[in-house]
């Protein structure tokens, strides 16, 4: 029978170390609802997700007062938009409005984030993916909850990098139209290279085409946890620190799977994935640059970094794939900016740059992510960032993604406060040299040669 | 069988395991272990129970318990057995 030292090590996780379910997320299929009037799309849409998701809240509520862990998200992914409304749309007025029909269905059923306006353009865009992207600055300026990612590149296919160019063009429109509310509208867009189908975590969550019609994936999170595991083992060699890491990533994801398993059971959805990430939060205690910190640097971003975030994101998968019957999503470490106290601490003190940072997303498991950069920074510069980590993305095989936001009217040395989980972030310099003529070439980059493996 | 891990922490005082008990067997729970030390002054007990037999549900019992620790000036949380199980053992 569990002893006492087992209850209190879990208790103490939960009360003082900040382990948490990250999010529960139910992916709801709007395939079926595809229709030519919009009004009735908006309709299906609405009553489809609804029904699926009424009690997403409540009994994720229940969950975590009967288990005593904190569920810290409910959210909804749906659909890639730019499929379900291609056939009613005609402007991207009408996408805007299909935003809002998202938005309104996510606020009555209570979740905070509704994922899925986005398009996958990995090797070309139809007519009406690109609307939706050009869309994606007036929808974000007007909802919410709503979020938006773009998938441009995979392994298998290259980088589309038309999309790259017109995309570094929205990200810069959702900033100058959220501008009053410090550019927050690009805190909620995602531009992806190998986007999961199956990710909980906002703001890259879609229902991929490749799901069932509905899904609980579940997010894990407590770098919190590890670090204090860390304490333990401090001036140890890196086969005990790695297996401290492992210990601790496999308990971690054993909630994550009992949470996913009654709540699949509860909502009679089935169970999906696990995602076993690493996710800070702006709370002090709950940072993965406090574990950096804690396996021998000064601060994140000093030289052996990228290494220590290698052994990291290593021994965090290694650890939970054996607690979990099905692991997906991004499963890694984070490395968020405002979203992490330790991250920000490191950019202040000048000890991690953008640059850093890139270096860092070959090795973590997604990219870069909550970066505030100068409001005054090209659209086609904002495009070479994205190139840059879309290539990363594609010859390493993993998932990268970028969400930077130009703040619009500040600077360097300025900060920017976004609130809640997204935190606050000091304004990063970016390179001031021009990527123009290379953006402007327009096409795609062919897959790389060890994507032909058949 | 339907196992709960009560946890009761907080200052001492006399008659805390004799509080939860009684409202424990009035609502038929069976206590199936208990372990109990006080460090610097804090009380801290861990108790497996059984509440198959109760008709009171989860919800009911730990809002119960709750308050009753309240009452008595400590903290008492109920979480169901799996969660302790799962991370704990393969």
């Amino acid at each position: 029978m569990i002893n006492f030292l087992e209850v209190s090590e879990t208790n103490e996780m939960i009360e003082k170390e900040h382990l948490d379910v990250r999010t529960i997320t139910l992916g709801i299929s709007l395939l079926d609802c595809i229709d030519s009037d919009l009004e009735t799309l908006k309709g299906k849409i609405y009553a489809k997700i609804y029904e699926a998701a009424k009690d997403l809240v409540s009994t994720g509520e229940k969950i975590a007062h009967e288990y005593g862990i904190p569920i810290i998200n409910k959210r909804i992914s749906v659909t890639p938009m730019a499929l379900v409304g291609g056939a009613a749309c005609r402007t991207e007025e009408d996408f805007a409005s299909l935003a809002e029909t998202l938005d309104k269905v996510a606020e009555e059923v209570g979740v905070n984030f509704i994922g899925g306006y986005s398009a996958l353009v990995s090797k070309g865009m139809t007519p009406a993916e690109e609307l939706l992207i050009r869309s994606i600055p007036l929808a974000l300026s007007r909802t919410e909850r709503v979020c938006s990612s773009v998938n441009v590149g995979s392994t298998r296919t290259g980088i589309n990098m038309d999309a790259v160019k017109l995309l570094g063009e929205v990200v810069k429109e959702t900033a100058e139209c959220t501008r009053e509310r410090d550019s927050l509208g690009c805190a909620k867009l995602v531009v992806f290279c190998n986007a999961p189908d199956d990710n909980p975590f906002m703001a890259g969550a879609f229902h991929g085409v490749t799901e069932s019609d509905k899904v609980i994936n579940v997010g894990v999170s407590g770098p919190g946890v590890v670090k204090t595991a860390l304490e333990k083992v401090r001036g140890e060699n890196f086969e005990v620190l790695c297996e401290t890491i492992k210990r601790t990533a496999f308990k971690v994801t054993r909630v994550g799977q009992l949470v996913a398993q009654e709540a699949s059971k509860l909502l009679n959805v089935p169970f999906g994935i696990v995602d076993l990430s690493l996710a800070p939060t702006p709370a002090i205690g709950d940072s993965v640059a406090d574990i950096l910190c804690e396996m021998g640097l000064e601060y994140a971003g000093a030289p052996g970094t990228t290494a220590a975030l290698a052994v990291l994101n290593d021994q965090v998968k290694k650890g939970g794939v054996m607690a979990s019957s099905f692991v997906g999503g991004l499963s890694g470490a984070f490395i968020p900016v405002s979203e992490d106290q330790g991250m920000i601490d490191a950019v202040a003190a000048g000890a991690l740059t953008l640059e850093k940072l890139e270096a860092m997303t070959c090795v973590c498991s997604v990219g870069l992510d909550m970066i505030a950069i100068p409001g005054d920074t090209k659209a086609t510069t904002i495009s070479g960032i994205l190139a840059d980590e879309m290539a990363i993305g594609m010859v390493n095989q993993k998932t990268t993604a970028v969400r930077v936001i130009p703040v619009i009217g500040k600077g360097v040395g300025d900060t920017v406060e976004f609130g809640g989980l997204l935190g606050h972030a000091p304004i990063m310099p970016v390179n001031p040299f021009s990527c123009d003529a290379f953006i402007n070439r327009g096409g795609r980059i062919p897959a790389p040669i060890h994507s032909f493996k058949n | 069988m339907k196992r709960v891990i009560i946890t009761v922490v907080g200052k001492d005082t006399v008659g805390i395991i004799a509080r939860v008990c009684t409202y424990l067997a009035s609502k038929n729970i069976n206590i199936l272990e208990i372990s109990q030390t006080i460090v610097q002054g804090y009380f801290n007990m861990m108790m497996i129970v059984d509440t198959a037999a109760s008709s009171r549900h989860f919800a009911d019992m730990a809002g119960d318990l709750e308050a009753l620790g309240e009452e008595i000036g400590v903290i008492i949380h109920c979480q169901k057995e799996e969660i302790f199980d799962k991370m704990h053992r393969i």
